[in-house]
Parts: C-alpha cells; sequence; structure tokens
C-alpha cells in the first residue's frame, strides 16, 4: 500500500522542498486559498472521516465546525509534544515529511480563518524544531507564507514553539498554558479551545498525523479518503510498536488490518519465537490486554479496538513476551504518571505518588496481598476524580493489569504461600519464566 | 547581560508573539539561560522577568516546572538514558547500569571531574531504537539511538575533549 502520512517512505527526499513541490506539493494549500471558502474546506475534511491521531479520535472536521463564530482572531495550534511512551511516529514525520505536516497547518489556519499557526513541540525536539524553523524559512521565501498569499488577502505564519519536558503540556489546554508562557496545567473545561483557546481567542489544536494528512484529503477528495480503511475509521493509522518484536517502528496501514498481522506479517514476530504475554495499544496509559488469540485477532480500528475493552488512542502499541513480569511494567508505568503529574489535584497527585510507592515495594517483594488489595483500591478511589485525564491514565493500566495479571503480584508478597518458588530478588523482566 | 549579548535572537523569538503576550517567549529565552550560563541561575532568572516584564517569581516556578531546566550547576553534559518502559523491554536498564559502573557513578550523579551527569529520564519518543540517550549541553539537545556501553562511552570521551 502507498503511505498517506509516511510519504517519504515512497518519495526518497521528500523533506526537500522542491522535491515536495515537484510532487505536488501545496497544490492543496494553493487551492484552498485561491478557489474555496473555509466553510467548503471544512466540508471536506468532515465528509472524509477522519478523526484526531492524538489519542481520543474526535472527527476533525466536525472540531473546527466548533469554532466561535465572528472573533476577531482564530488561532491554529499544532500538538507535537508527543510524550507517551511509546509515541515516536510525529517525529518521524517532522524529520522526513515536514512540508506535508507544515501544508496541512496551514490548510488548517485557513479553514479556521487564523493568521498564525504554531507548532508546539516537546523541548527534547530541539533538534527537530530548528529543522522546522529552516523549513518554514524556506517557505516564507518562496511565497507560501507571508502578506498577500497568491495574491488574495490572505495572511498566514507559522511558527515553532518548544517546551521544556512535561507530558502534560500534551493535554491540550495544559499546551495552550504552556504556549502563553505559564506552568502546563490543564484548565478547567469549559470553555473549550474552540471558544476560548491561545490568549482567549477561539483555537483549533490537532495532532501532527493528524495535520499531515489534511493536503492529500483536499487534493484527492474526502471520498477517497473514506474509501481507505473501515467505516467510521477512514484513512491509514501510523502505528508505532514497540518493545518485544523483532522489528520495532513505525508502520502505516489502512484501519483493520489485525494485531497478529502487525507483530507477525510486518514487524517480524516475537525475538526467540516466544509467546506474547501481554499488549498495550496506546502507550503507558492504555488498558493491559493479554495476548490471547482473541486478542490478536482483533481489527485495529477504533471500534473493534473499544468492543475489547479499550482504546486504539495514538496506536503506540507496546508487546510483551512471556518473560515479563507484569508487576514490574505496571512499576514502569506508575513511575512515569507519578513523574508526570502536574500537581494541579489532589487524587492524582497523592494518588499516583501512594500507587508508587506500594509498587516500589513490590518490586522489593516487601508487600503483603492485603497491600496488593490497598493498591487495587487506591487506584479505584483516583478513578473519575481527577481534573484531567492523566489521572485516569495512571489507573487504566494499574487496574486492568491487576485484573489480568494479579499472579505476577502475588509472587511478590511475603506472605503468598502459593508461590512454589522464592520470588527473584529485583524488579526486573524474569528470564526464565515460563507463559503466565 | 542577556539582553545585550542574544539581542537578535530574543527579538526574533519576541515576534512569534502578540506585542501585548511576551511572556510566550519565558521558555526559548530561558533555554538561551542556560545555554549562556550553564543552568539558570537568579541573576538570569531577574534577568529574563525583566525583559518580558513579569515577575522573578514567575519565572522561577516555569524553572521548578519544567524537567529540561536547572536551577543549579550539575555536570557540563546531561548523558539522559531513557529507561522509560518501551526502552526497558529492549534491555535500556541494564545500559544504563552498565554505562554508570563505566563511569564510577550512581544513577543521577556527576562524575567526579565534573564533565557528566548521567540521569535516567522517560520515554523521549526513541523507543524503537533502544538503548538511546540524549545529551543536554550548552549546544542544545542531540539523540544518540540504537546505543552500546561502548558506543556511548566513545561519545562521551569525545564530548569531554571540547
Ligand atoms: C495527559 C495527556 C497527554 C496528551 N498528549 C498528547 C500528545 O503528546 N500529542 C497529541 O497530539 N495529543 C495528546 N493528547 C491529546 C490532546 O489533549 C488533544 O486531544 C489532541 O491534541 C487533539 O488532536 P487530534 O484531535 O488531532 O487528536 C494528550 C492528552 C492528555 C490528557
Ligand atoms: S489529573 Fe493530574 S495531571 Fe491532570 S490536572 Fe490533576 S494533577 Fe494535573
Ligand atoms: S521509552 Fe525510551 S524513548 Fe520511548
Amino acid at each position: 500500500m502507498e503511505h498517506i502520512v509516511l510519504r517519504h517512505r515512497d518519495i526518497p527526499d521528500l523533506h526537500k522542498l522542491d522535491v515536495y513541490i515537484k510532487n505536488g506539493g501545496f497544490e492543496a494549500f494553493k487551492k484552498v486559498v485561491t478557489t474555496m471558502k473555509p466553510e467548503e474546506v471544512i466540508k471536506v475534511v468532515q465528509d472524509s472521516g477522519l478523526r484526531g491521531r492524538g489519542g481520543a479520535g474526535f472527527p476533525t472536521g466536525t472540531k473546527w465546525s466548533f469554532l466561535t463564530k465572528n472573533r476577531p482572531t482564530y488561532y491554529v495550534v499544532c500538538n507535537s509534544d508527543e510524550s507517551e511512551p511509546g509515541t515516536f511516529k510525529d517525529r518521524e514525520i517532522m524529520e522526513k515529511n515536514p512540508f506535508q505536516l507544515l501544508e496541512g497547518i496551514m490548510i488548517a489556519a485557513y479553514a479556521a480563518k487564523a493568521n498564525v499557526a504554531y507548532n508546539y513541540l516537546r523541548g527534547e525536539f530541539w533538534q527537530v524544531a530548528k529543522f522546522q524553523d529552516e523549513c518554514i524559512a524556506e517557505l516564507r521565501a518562496q511565497g507560501f507564507l507571508g502578506k498577500n498569499l497568491f495574491g488574495t488577502n490572505y495572511s498566514l505564519d507559522v511558527f515553532t514553539h518548544l517546551g521544556a519536558g512535561a507530558y502534560i503540556c500534551g493535554e491540550e489546554s495544559a499546551l495552550l498554558e504552556s504556549l502563553e508562557g505559564k506552568l502546563g496545567q490543564p484548565r478547567l473545561k469549559p470553555p473549550f479551545p474552540a471558544d476560548k483557546g491561545l490568549y482567549e481567542m477561539p483555537t483549533v489544536v490537532n495532532n501532527t498525523e493528524t495535520l499531515t494528512n489534511v493536503p492529500m484529503i483536499i487534493t484527492k477528495g474526502a471520498e477517497w479518503y473514506k474509501s481507505i480503511g473501515v467505516p467510521n475509521s477512514a484513512g491509514t493509522k501510523v502505528m508505532c510498536v514497540s518493545g518485544h518484536v523483532n522489528k520495532p517502528g513505525n508502520y502505516e496501514f489502512a484501519f483493520g488490518l489485525t494485531l497478529r498481522q502487525l507483530i507477525y506479517d510486518h514487524c517480524g514476530g516475537v525475538p526467540s519465537g516466544k509467546k506474547v504475554k501481554a499488549v498495550m495499544l496506546s502507550g503507558a496509559s492504555s488498558v493491559v490486554l493479554s495476548g490471547s488469540d482473541d486478542i490478536l485477532d482483533m481489527a485495529l480500528d477504533y471500534d473493534s479496538v473499544a468492543k475489547k475493552g479499550s482504546a486504539l488512542g495514538s496506536a503506540s502499541i507496546i508487546v510483551m513476551d512471556e518473560t515479563v513480569d507484569m508487576s514490574w511494567v505496571l512499576l514502569k508505568t506508575c513511575r512515569f504518571f507519578k513523574h508526570e503529574s502536574c500537581g494541579k489535584c489532589t487524587p492524582c497527585r497523592e494518588g499516583t505518588y501512594w500507587m508508587l510507592n506500594i509498587m516500589e515495594r513490590v518490586g522489593k517483594n516487601q508487600v503483603t496481598k492485603a497491600d496488593i488489595d490497598l493498591l487495587n483500591n487506591v487506584a479505584s478511589q483516583i478513578q473519575g476524580k481527577c481534573l484531567c485525564p492523566l489521572g485516569e491514565f495512571a489507573v487504566t493500566p494499574m487496574l486492568s493489569g491487576l485484573k489480568i495479571f494479579r499472579a505476577d503480584f502475588d509472587s511478590h508478597a511475603t506472605d503468598a504461600k502459593a508461590a512454589a518458588k522464592p520470588a527473584p530478588a529485583k524488579a526486573a523482566p524474569k528470564k526464565e519464566a515460563v507463559a503466565g | 547581560m542577556l539582553a545585550e549579548k542574544y539581542r537578535s535572537q530574543i527579538e526574533s523569538t519576541l515576534a512569534k508573539y502578540p506585542a501585548d503576550q511576551k511572556r510566550s517567549a519565558v521558555m526559548q529565552l530561558l533555554y538561551i539561560a542556560q545555554s549562556e550560563y550553564g543552568y539558570v541561575t537568579k541573576e538570569a532568572m531577574q534577568e529574563v522577568a525583566d525583559i518580558l516584564e513579569i515577575e522573578p517569581t514567575q519565572v522561577a516556578s516555569i524553572v521548578g516546572f519544567y524537567s529540561l531546566y536547572y536551577d543549579h550547576k550539575a555536570g557540563e553534559h546531561h548523558i539522559q538514558v531513557c529507561t522509560d518502559l518501551p526502552c526497558a523491554l529492549r534491555g535500556a536498564d541494564k545500559f544504563a547500569e552498565d554505562l554508570c559502573a563505566k563511569f564510577g557513578v550512581k544513577l543521577g550523579d556527576t562524575t567526579k571531574d565534573g564533565k557528566f551527569t548521567i540521569e535516567g529520564v522517560m520515554c523521549l519518543a526513541a523507543c524503537d531504537k533502544a538503548p538511546m540517550f540524549q545529551v543536554q549541553n550548552k549546544e542544545g539537545i542531540k539523540y544518540y539511538e540504537n546505543q552500546t556501553v561502548e558506543s556511548a562511552a566513545k561519545v562521551m570521551e569525545e564530548l569531554g575533549k571540547k
């Protein structure tokens, strides 16, 4: 299949402006600016069925149509914060196919009647941001950005903004706070960004991959896009596969491929022919699923994954083989969320602290079964009480992991007589354990 | 003084944001301050605050919130090894441990010569290329992927010569 987002894999040197232009680059942007009304652009994106690739899967065109009317200023902000453990697609897009993303941002800006757009990159993407700045400077020099584009009265500028290491800034309202030069802490919603976003003005926030789809949708049409994938999940998805597969990396496929096909036909299977013990489909914040046939044969599209009690999210697929101690996995996710909690609300700030506290004792074999029950209890208490989804993200893997892999936790409990052999000395993947 | 020495850089940063929203430039200005002084000193916070016409305490809270800013002196080069889940599944914990052993430090510590602070950090969006680390120093941030202890040690030796 030809790539839509990772088109640089089909066209060498697509990161160079002349090559991008030779391959139809910026024709879509020119088309919208010179021949279409903003509402018409929104309609095409709506009809295409494109949904947000940043996690929530919200229909993109619909989001754009929600912008509050008749305000003096509008903004478009691209979310390139990419900090979910297991996610590394936006970085490849920006490094290898930067102009398609920029064209997507520019089309979104025209549709939103914005004259300024920002791309917010996580601070670690220092070099990527430098490269984006160079690309933007080229576009300005060639007249694709600036005043009175293509002789119309539409003007547009795009700027990068570098974060400084905070996962929470991926949450759209925290991202906007950060862009305003404040602490990256989520805002209460409503108001939503479409009404009061950046500097209190209506703002579209979209993920990098989402926007990279847009130029091709304008060029080839909504029907074309919709014909790829499955109903309710139009187009392709870039899947970041990490962990125990022979060929980890980004893979772009039409929605509907099964997990088994992805792991075994494309990622070269699991090293040493081991079995899949567990998978997480949307990074560290996802539901822990077992590696059962039922799960492996699940199609990777929004609805099929939801039916199994999980969510496709950003499709950051972490594969874990049969040697992995799932309590060690949950110790890792706990550490992440404790570190990344912004501290604004108590259930998340305190809850992640206590979960980590117990998990660290699990790792040192200093718990009883009652402590593990307490862990379950703490996690349940956090649920539904947090200001933003990060708190929920911390709980989701914990509760699902405890449910399916409780034995991996109990084997660290001092009073777990059931454990025939002594528990391993430290929290690391078990080397010679059998399928769990 | 940052304001004079980095005038054009500061001006082009401020030009990104509306004239009445100078505060948006705080993150970029802090990077400039950090590359000038090695870490964000009290004086630097005051300088940044003056440029942006905000309170130094506001600048200080930004420094405290974001993990890529430092308010104290550490190694000249921060060697930040990702030890988050996906990398750890591919041996990142052992890599970090062995690298530390080679330089005679514990994770989080600075080498005796003051050149390196080796830290364990959260996911850096390079999970398919583990083990990996980034180097943060005066020049910015750079990624090193698909590493071995030997290749990492070589990178560090080169950095140490500068
Ligand atoms: C804690 C947290 C972290 C998030 N991180 C990201 C991120 O790194 N990148 C991203 O695009 N969306 C992230 N999101 C989702 C954004 O809030 C938002 O839904 C998304 O950027 C919208 O873009 P889309 O509609 O194109 O998906 C995060 C959400 C939460 C709650
Ligand atoms: S849930 Fe956590 S990250 Fe979200 S606002 Fe509360 S403390 Fe901050
Ligand atoms: S987990 Fe190490 S880069 Fe993602």
